[in-house]
C-alpha cells in the first residue's frame, strides 16, 4: 500500500475559494454569483480583488441560475455559489432548461454537500444531487477529494467549455494530493494499485478509502484504490481495466446509494463485465443533525464500512 | 412614418398567416398568444432593434430579444424567418420530427436567432438580466428586450428577478408583458388574480409604460419612448394590452384558443381574414 501522509487539513470549499480567485486572475471573463452565502463559499478573496465581477443575488437561487445562463451570452464564465441543496434540488428546472438544454457555460459550484454539513440537519444535507445532475444530458459532474484537488478542479472547469456541477464540502479534511497537480476532467486518479478488490471512491470518501486500504493491507488484502473525481463523464476505461484485474468492486460516496457514483459504475459493469459490487453510500434515507464524524459512522460511511464492504466483495467473487 | 406603419402592418398580416398555417400543419401549438403578440414582435425585429440576421450567439453590439413565454414560438419563428435568420420554408417543419423548429424555442438544434431555451415559464427575465449585465461588463451599448405572458407572472422566479433588476440598476433592459388576461384554464382574474400590475412593478422600482399591443403606431411610439428611458438607472416594464388571437375573429379574446390548432375549415376561415401580403412559405 502506497503511503499517503498529510501535514495540513482544510475544507474543500476553501480549495474552491482559492481556485476561483486564481481563475479570476487568469481570465477576465470569469465572474462569480452568490445567493447570500459568500462566507460559506469562501468567495471573499475573489470579491475583494474583483468587486465589479461579483454579483450578490440575494436569497433567490432560481434567479441566480437564470442570470448565470444569460451572462454566458457575450462570453462571461459565471461561477454560481450556494449550498449543494440550493444549487440543485431547488433549481433543477432552471438548470435543466436554461443551462443544460441550452448548453450554457455555467459552473454550478456547490458547497456543504452530503452528511458532513453536520448540525443543520437533513433540510440542508442533500444526498441526491449527484444523481440529479448526472442525469442531465451534457452536464459534467465533479466531486474532488481535498483542498488541492478542489482548487485544481476549479481552475480546470474555468478552462472547460460547457455546463459543470462542482461539488465540495464543509468539513476540514486532510490535504493529501499534490498542490501542483494537473486536474484532468474525466480522468480517474490511481491512488493505489492492487489486485484483490477495486475501491472506487469520490469526494470525502477517498481519504477514508486510503485508511481502509492500509487496514486491508494488514489483513493481507491488496486493494486497488481509484479516485473518481469526475462522476460524469465516467472514466470507463480506468474502471473496466481495474475490475478486469480485481474481479470485485466497492464504491464509496457521500450520497444516496440510488443515483450516485455506485450506480454509474454498476451500469457500466452490467453492460460490459458484470461484477460483484458493494456500496458504501447512504441507504436511501435522509440525514439528521449531528457532528459530521458521528453522522458518517451512523450512516455507514466510515473506514470500517469500506473495510467490511471490501471483504464482502472479495467473498462474492466467482460465486 | 405612415408608409412605415403600413409596411409593418403588412408584415404582421403575413406573420399571422404563417402562425395559423404552422399550427394547422402540425395540429398543435399555441395560436392565441402568438397572434396577440404579432404586432409587437414585428415592430421589434423590423423597426426597433439593431440586430444581425447572420446569427452570432454572443450578439455583441446588437440588441437582444428573449422570449420568456416560449409557447408563443410560432410568432417568433415566423418573424425570425421573415427577417432573414433562416429560410421561411423551414416554418413548415414546426413541431415535426427532425426539425430545428421545436415546439418551444431551443438552442439545442442551433436554430439561428434563439439564444436560450424557454417553455418552462418564469425563467426568461433572469436570463435577460444576465445578458444585460454582461453587456454592461463588456461596455456594449446594445439593449435587451424580453416578452412575458401575464399568466407567467404567477411564477415566483419572475419576482426574484423583478427585485434584482432595479436594485442593481439594470437599465439596459426593456421588458414587456403580454397583458391579454387569459391563461390555459381561463381568465387570469379567475385563475389567480394579478392585481394592479402597474402598481406592483412600480413598487418594485421599475419604470412602467403602457401600450396597446395591437396598434402598430402605438407600439412604435411606446418602444421608442422606452428606448429613450434606458440608461437612467431603472429597468423598464411595458404593460402591453393585447387581444389573444388578434386578427382572426373567432379566435379573439378567448382562452380557448390558447393552445388549440384550427381544423381545415377554421384554417380557411382564418386565412380569408388574413390576405397574403408576402409569399406564403
Amino acid at each position: 500500500m502506497k503511503k499517503y501522509t498529510y501535514t495540513e487539513q482544510k475544507d474543500t470549499r476553501s480549495g474552491f475559494g482559492a481556485g476561483l480567485l486564481e481563475a479570476g486572475r487568469k481570465n477576465p471573463n470569469v465572474v462569480a454569483l452568490c445567493a447570500d452565502l459568500v462566507g460559506s463559499l469562501k468567495m471573499d478573496p475573489f470579491i475583494k480583488e474583483f468587486p465589479e465581477r461579483f454579483f450578490q443575488i440575494g436569497i433567490a437561487e432560481a434567479n441566480m441560475i437564470g442570470i448565470a445562463a444569460g451572462m454566458t451570452i457575450g462570453g462571461k464564465i459565471p461561477f454560481t455559489g450556494t449550498f449543494a441543496n440550493f444549487s440543485t434540488g431547488r433549481v433543477y428546472d432552471q438548470i435543466r432548461q436554461s443551462v443544460a438544454y441550452s448548453d450554457k457555460n455555467v459552473k454550478i459550484c456547490a458547497s456543504h454537500a452530503g452528511l458532513t454539513l453536520g448540525e443543520d440537519g437533513a433540510t440542508h444535507q442533500i444526498l441526491e444531487d449527484i444523481g440529479m445532475m448526472k442525469m442531465l444530458p451534457g452536464m459534467t459532474v465533479i466531486n474532488p477529494c481535498d483542498f488541492n484537488q478542489t482548487k485544481a478542479a476549479t481552475l480546470a472547469i474555468a478552462e472547460f467549455e460547457g455546463p459543470v456541477y462542482l461539488r465540495f464540502g464543509r468539513p476540514v479534511v486532510p490535504i493529501f494530493t499534490d498542490s501542483d497537480q494537473k486536474f484532468e476532467i474525466g480522468k480517474a486518479w490511481m491512488v493505489n494499485e492492487g489486485k484483490d478488490v477495486s475501491i472506487f471512491a469520490t469526494g470525502h470518501l477517498v481519504w477514508k478509502a486510503i485508511q481502509a486500504g492500509e487496514i486491508l493491507a494488514e489483513m493481507g488484502i491488496d486493494a486497488e484504490i481509484i479516485n473518481i473525481h469526475t462522476i460524469k463523464p465516467l472514466d470507463e476505461k480506468a474502471i473496466l481495466t481495474s475490475v478486469a484485474k480485481t474481479g470485485c468492486v466497492v464504491s464509496a460516496e457521500e450520497h444516496n446509494r440510488l443515483g450516485g457514483l455506485g450506480d454509474s459504475i454498476a451500469q457500466l459493469l452490467a453492460r460490459n463485465n458484470p461484477t460483484p459490487q458493494e456500496y458504501v453510500a447512504v441507504d436511501d434515507s435522509f440525514g439528521e443533525s449531528g457532528v459530521p464524524e458521528q453522522l458518517m459512522e451512523k450512516y455507514g460511511l466510515n473506514v470500517d464500512s469500506i473495510v467490511k464492504a471490501a471483504q464482502k466483495a472479495i467473498q462474492r467473487k466467482g460465486k | 412614418m405612415t408608409s412605415d406603419i403600413e409596411n409593418l402592418e403588412q408584415i404582421a398580416t403575413q406573420v399571422r398567416r404563417d402562425i395559423v398555417r404552422m399550427v394547422h400543419g402540425c395540429q398543435s401549438g399555441h395560436p392565441g398568444g402568438s397572434l396577440g403578440c404579432t404586432d409587437y414582435l414585428v415592430a421589434l425585429y423590423f423597426h426597433i432593434m439593431t440586430h444581425n440576421s447572420d446569427f452570432n450567439m454572443d450578439g455583441t453590439g446588437e440588441d437582444l430579444f428573449f422570449l420568456s413565454n416560449g409557447h408563443i414560438s410560432p410568432v417568433w419563428y415566423s418573424v425570425l424567418a421573415r427577417s432573414g435568420y433562416f429560410d421561411i420554408s423551414e416554418l413548415a417543419t414546426f413541431r415535426k420530427i427532425n426539425s430545428r423548429v421545436q415546439g418551444h424555442p431551443a438552442t439545442h438544434e442551433h436554430l439561428p436567432g434563439i439564444r436560450i431555451a424557454s417553455g418552462s415559464l418564469g425563467q426568461g427575465l433572469s436570463v435577460a438580466i444576465g445578458s444585460a449585465l454582461t453587456k454592461k461588463l463588456n461596455n456594449d451599448n446594445g439593449l435587451v428586450f424580453t416578452l412575458h405572458g401575464d399568466g407567467e407572472l404567477q411564477e415566483g422566479q419572475i419576482w426574484e428577478a423583478a427585485m434584482f433588476a432595479p436594485h442593481n440598476k439594470v437599465d439596459n433592459l426593456i421588458s414587456t408583458i403580454d397583458f391579454n388576461g387569459q391563461q390555459i384554464d381561463g381568465p387570469t382574474e379567475k385563475v389567480l388574480s394579478l392585481g394592479n400590475l402597474k402598481a406592483k412593478w412600480e413598487a418594485f422600482g421599475w419604470d412602467v409604460l403602457e401600450m396597446n399591443g395591437n396598434d402598430m403606431s402605438n407600439i412604435i411610439t411606446t418602444l421608442e419612448l422606452a428606448k429613450s428611458k434606458t440608461g437612467k438607472g431603472k429597468p423598464i416594464m411595458i404593460l402591453m394590452q393585447t387581444n389573444m388571437g388578434h386578427g382572426v375573429d373567432f379566435m379573439m379574446g378567448s382562452h380557448k384558443w390558447h393552445g388549440v390548432a384550427p381544423n381545415d375549415e377554421q384554417l380557411a376561415a382564418a386565412l380569408d381574414q388574413l390576405q397574403s401580403t408576402f409569399k406564403d412559405y
